[in-house]
């Protein structure tokens, strides 16, 4: 599978970072769930994150926290793994764990000419998460967005203006970005659609958003 | 960090306490966290280190990235109350013992990268540092001209195609 449209580089550093917003993370990872370019990027920017924790200044522990934990090696039992699905040909495990199973289990609702949404439930609101069902042809409708929005193909292809994105491509759009995809003829088109949402944004959130918005 | 993940060698464990545990606990209370909340998940994160040590794969990441992975998960958890969606796991697989030559590869560029993060001008190192804490501000990415991301990439990339080789 050739991929031609890519995380770029903020983005692969604030999720290296751990600072992108729920819903934006959820994006980054089922990208690199299908992109070995940007899963290479991002370990090269985890890289950049080790070399800060080692050159980090030390705080002065407590004293018994080694004594803390070595008592801690055997009573707590180690977390179960997280369960690993079989490979899904639409979608890749990250999005498994949000949808709650397969296709069938999405629960759709129509958004009329065709075109189907589900919300995702993210417990960090700074931002959304959607899947878009859009039938082989149409067009996207109408979605005022503040700040960006990612859209990650899952099947079929979607055109816009100039560009072509297929499966495991990543738009990334800002606010002044006009465009009206169109889903290509042949397949149904099945996107990742992820927003800021337009909330009241509070504590922490907004301030993690703000390199977003920037770009 | 072998002898704990091979043998589960409690004085090798107690070393990379002494290291490392002060730094998760500096990096955490630069990233908002106060000294008693940074000490209890600084406890946390070297307790985790232990439980997963048989997923550390010096061939992929050095002991600081893969511990700085473990403390950012943990923060994630701890300040958001929800888990970090992660891609995909690769099936690495389980008795494919990692070349030596990468391990070694890997060791090297994660001292290069060092001395380079060690020798950017104070400004810029800050940015990167900032970025790091959850402190963003522009420009962070401009900040990076100059360190050696690039050969950690291409490397990690190659790996890869040859896992994909492998599964084919």
């Amino acid at each position: 599978m050739t991929i031609n449209h890519h995380l770029n580089d903020d983005l692969l550093m604030a999720y290296a970072a751990g600072t992108l917003p729920e819903a934006f993370s959820l994006a980054a990872a089922t990208h690199i769930s299908l992109c070995d370019d940007c899963r290479a990027a991002l370990a090269a920017q985890e890289a950049l994150g080790g070399a800060v924790l080692n050159m980090q200044g030390e705080a002065v522990m407590n004293a018994g926290a080694l004594d803390a934990v070595l008592a801690r090696l055997d009573a707590a039992p180690p977390t179960p793994p997280a369960k690993q699905h079989a490979r899904h040909p639409v979608l890749p495990s990250p999005l498994l764990d949000y949808v709650g199973g397969d296709l069938a289990s999405v629960k759709w609702r129509p958004l009329g000419m065709g075109v189907r949404q589900a919300i995702l439930t993210t417990r960090d609101r700074g931002a959304s998460a959607r899947l878009l069902y859009i039938p082989a042809g149409q067009a996207v409708p109408d979605h005022g967005h503040r700040g960006m929005e990612l859209t990650l193909v899952l099947q079929g292809a979607f055109r816009d203006e100039t560009q072509r994105f297929a499966r495991g491509d990543i738009e990334i759009a800002g606010e002044a970005d006009e465009h009206t995809p169109v889903a290509e003829a042949g397949m149904d088109c099945i996107c990742l659609a992820v927003t800021d949402a337009p909330l009241r944004f509070k504590g922490m959130i907004p301030r993690l958003m703000q390199p977003v918005f920037r770009i | 960090m072998m002898a704990v993940r091979d043998g589960g060698d409690r004085a090798a464990f107690a070393q990379l306490f002494h290291h490392f545990a002060p730094r998760v606990k500096g990096f955490l209370m630069k990233s908002g966290s106060d000294g008693a909340l940074a000490e209890e998940l600084a406890q946390d994160v070297m307790t985790t280190v232990w439980h997963k040590s048989a997923q550390f794969d010096p061939a992929r990441a050095s002991v600081a990235t893969w511990i700085f992975t473990i403390a950012r998960n943990r923060r994630i958890d701890h300040f958001r109350r929800t888990r970090r969606p992660e891609p995909e796991a690769l099936d690495w697989g389980e008795d494919s013992e990692p070349d030596q030559a990468d391990i070694y590869e890997a060791a090297q560029e994660a001292r290069l990268l060092a001395a380079a993060l060690e020798t950017l001008p104070e400004a810029q190192r800050a940015l990167i540092q900032s970025a790091f804490f959850g402190d963003l501000s522009h420009g962070e990415i401009a900040a990076q001209t100059g360190l050696p991301l690039g050969t950690i990439k291409s490397r990690i990339r190659l790996a890869l195609e040859r896992l994909r080789q492998t599964l084919k």
